[in-house]
């Protein structure tokens, strides 16, 4: 349902939100990666476009297409549990030794909430992030975008069941992305 | 445009006798200068693949050395690259990535430019210019030498330089690999939407020379190969079409471009691969078939990492795509990579390449992050006053490579260093850095194009 039907329980719903996105930063953050990939669904769906300067009125094409283009990621959770297995390697050099981080979540929003705010079974939300990265000596990275998520609630627990994510950079100015957004 | 240069000093700093290189050339301001001049404006640069460019007035933006250039499709269907630089004060008249368009008008004083480079539009032309303005002389600056070999577009800002064909000389051989079908078919591939663009802080050779056939490398990517993405679920690639091979490092070093590859037994057979997916088994499992009918004892030769100098690296198979190592200073490299498929292959292979090449490639990539670091920090640790002193070693397979390699009737081309028991060497990096120095002495294109004088000798003596 549209959730501006009921702003209470819209706000009980955004402050449940807020700290599980909290709480699910503080595990990336954390280096806590098992305990991060319980958080996401069997079937999550892990986005992340490319992105093009493209003439005004062609801004559909401004991202690559999920399930068509290559993609900055595009996966479900088999690819994302072999990424936390490299860096749980420990002979995963671009990891290794660790990156300092910091996620930075911000203007979130309750855009849908299924069936409805007061007993919401999912939530699609939109917020704002900004991921610092700071690792061996002097390199640090700074990456700001939107993301997307929909949350669903599975045995009572909130999880993650797909996240978008787009960045605001055209050639990507880190050198990689061996973190999770 | 025949470009001419006095002999440079730093051609020295290769030491070809003792196969050492100096760290210098990696990260010296002055010899990244000159490296703009006399490589990159001279050698064969590869600029896109004709499938990003289908219908008239189709344009993408690509980049040839630190320039910016447009790679487009005029209204004919002719094929173009231009500086992408105004002709009266230096605007990009193009700014997107890519798209479609009738003409190119620069945002700056309004001058347009059809598809075909034309200067069409001048504001003022009447009142100001007093129609004196000879515009024909003024359109955008075009190389004087394009090819399109196989749909990959390359150009060159030299009007001397050799065709493309014989810039890459007897490695079109290696080279076709990327370029055909999977089953042999000449030039059947296209271009997977979304070309990744990422900035690294190395100079720009740190790669190039890897994949011209580092094989000692392994240790970078035992993570991977723990984790475990190859297309039939383990390691980073499948490796059982390589039992019983020979493994061989072939470049040309009166060229600058090698490769690795393995070369199976002469009455080797097909084996299954990419097994996760009956479908995409069966269509590798065909098209292997096919390959072998059509191209015989050639079949044999699988490919591996190459490079064709000076910055274009490719993957021939697994994952199957293309790099361009675009220099931006001595310490930073803009990296472009390009992934291929069999245009005629069903979309669940496509889909299911897209998906391994994802998690392969590029900074997302589980097998390329790794590399990264090491070009990163090997550039990084070679900058200071004391480690410019000592140059990095390249005498791995020293004095032991042939240029007569055969075996069972099939001749390999190019200067070949047999690793099948040695398992690495460093004749293919040698073979890059004698043309880098090459380049940075030679004068022009006549001193550049050494194998013509040696058929000249061979004939005349």
């Amino acid at each position: 349902m549209v959730v501006a039907n009921d702003p209470l329980a819209t706000l009980l719903l955004k402050q449940t939100v807020e700290a599980f996105l909290y709480h699910e930063a503080n595990l990336l953050d954390d280096r806590r990666y098992q305990e991060w990939l319980e958080l996401l669904t069997e079937d999550v769906r892990y986005w992340v476009p490319m992105r093009r300067n493209v003439k005004f009125g062609e801004l559909e094409r401004e991202f690559t297409r999920e399930g068509r283009d290559i993609n900055w990621f595009d996966e479900g959770k088999d690819t994302l549990t072999q990424r936390v297995n490299q860096i749980l390697t420990g002979v995963h050099w671009a990891e290794e030794p660790s990156s300092r981080i910091a996620h930075m979540v911000t203007n979130v929003e309750i855009l849908e909430a299924t069936p409805t705010a007061a007993a919401a079974e999912s939530v699609k939300l939109r917020c704002r992030f900004i991921i610092y990265r700071n690792r061996v000596a002097t390199e640090t990275d700074i990456l700001v975008g939107r993301r997307e998520d929909v949350l669903r609630r599975v045995d009572g627990q909130w999880r993650i069941a797909q996240r978008q994510v787009f960045l605001d950079q055209n050639v990507l100015l880190a050198k990689n992305l061996t973190f999770f957004f | 445009m025949a470009i001419t240069f006095q002999p440079s000093a730093y051609s020295g700093l290769v030491d070809r006798e003792k196969g050492m290189v100096s760290r210098e050339i990696f990260v010296n301001a002055d010899i990244y200068a000159e490296e703009q001049d006399r490589i990159f404006t001279r050698a064969w640069l590869f600029v896109g693949h004709e499938s990003q460019i289908v219908k008239p007035g189709d344009f993408f933006v690509s980049s040839m050395g630190e320039e910016s250039v447009i790679l487009c499709r005029d209204r004919q269907g002719e094929i173009h690259v231009f500086l992408n630089s105004c002709m009266h004060r230096g605007m990009k008249v193009c700014r997107y990535d890519e798209g479609n368009t009738p003409i190119f008008t620069c945002p700056y004083h309004g001058w347009s430019f059809a598809t075909d480079g034309a200067l069409v539009g001048v504001p003022f032309y009447k009142d100001a210019y007093h129609e004196e303005l000879d515009k024909s002389q003024w359109g955008l600056i075009r190389v004087p030498r394009m090819a399109n070999y196989k749909g990959g577009i390359w150009a060159t800002w030299d009007e001397n330089a050799p065709d493309f064909l014989e810039y890459i000389g007897d490695f079109r051989t290696y080279l076709d690999i990327l370029f055909d079908g999977w089953n042999g078919e000449e030039g059947g591939t296209e271009v997977i939407g979304g070309i990744e663009k990422w900035l690294v802080p190395s100079n720009w050779k740190f790669p190039a020379e890897n994949f011209i056939g580092d094989r000692y490398h392994n240790i970078s990517h035992r993570s991977v190969d723990l984790a475990g993405i190859g297309p039939s679920g383990q390691g980073r690639r499948d490796t059982r079409e390589r039992e019983g091979a020979q493994a061989l490092d072939i470049s040309f070093p009166e060229r600058g471009h090698g490769t690795i590859v393995f070369l199976r037994p002469a009455d080797a057979q097909p084996v299954p691969s990419y097994q996760n997916n009956p479908v995409i088994a069966d269509y590798f499992y065909q098209s292997e078939i096919a390959r072998k009918e059509r191209q015989g004892q050639l079949w044999r030769i699988l490919g591996g990492p190459g490079t064709i100098f000076p910055n274009m690296s490719y993957l021939p198979r697994q994952p199957r795509s293309i790099a361009v190592w675009h220099p931006r200073g001595p310490d930073q490299t803009e990296v472009w990579r390009w992934f291929l498929v069999d245009s005629a292959a069903p979309p669940e292979v496509k889909e299911f390449l897209r998906q391994y090449y994802i998690r392969y490639s590029g900074p997302s990539g589980l097998t390329e992050q790794d590399d990264m670091e090491n070009w990163n920090y090997a550039h990084a640790a070679s900058r200071g006053a004391m480690a410019r002193r000592h140059h990095y070693n390249y005498q791995m397979g020293m004095g032991r490579a042939v240029t007569d390699f055969e075996d069972a009737g099939l001749r390999i081309p190019g200067t070949v260093l047999d690793v099948t028991k040695a398992r690495a060497g460093e004749q293919n990096q040698r073979s890059f850095y004698t043309r880098w120095a090459d380049f940075m002495a030679a004068r022009d294109w006549d001193e550049l194009a050494g194998w013509r004088r040696e058929n000249r000798f061979s004939t005349t003596c």
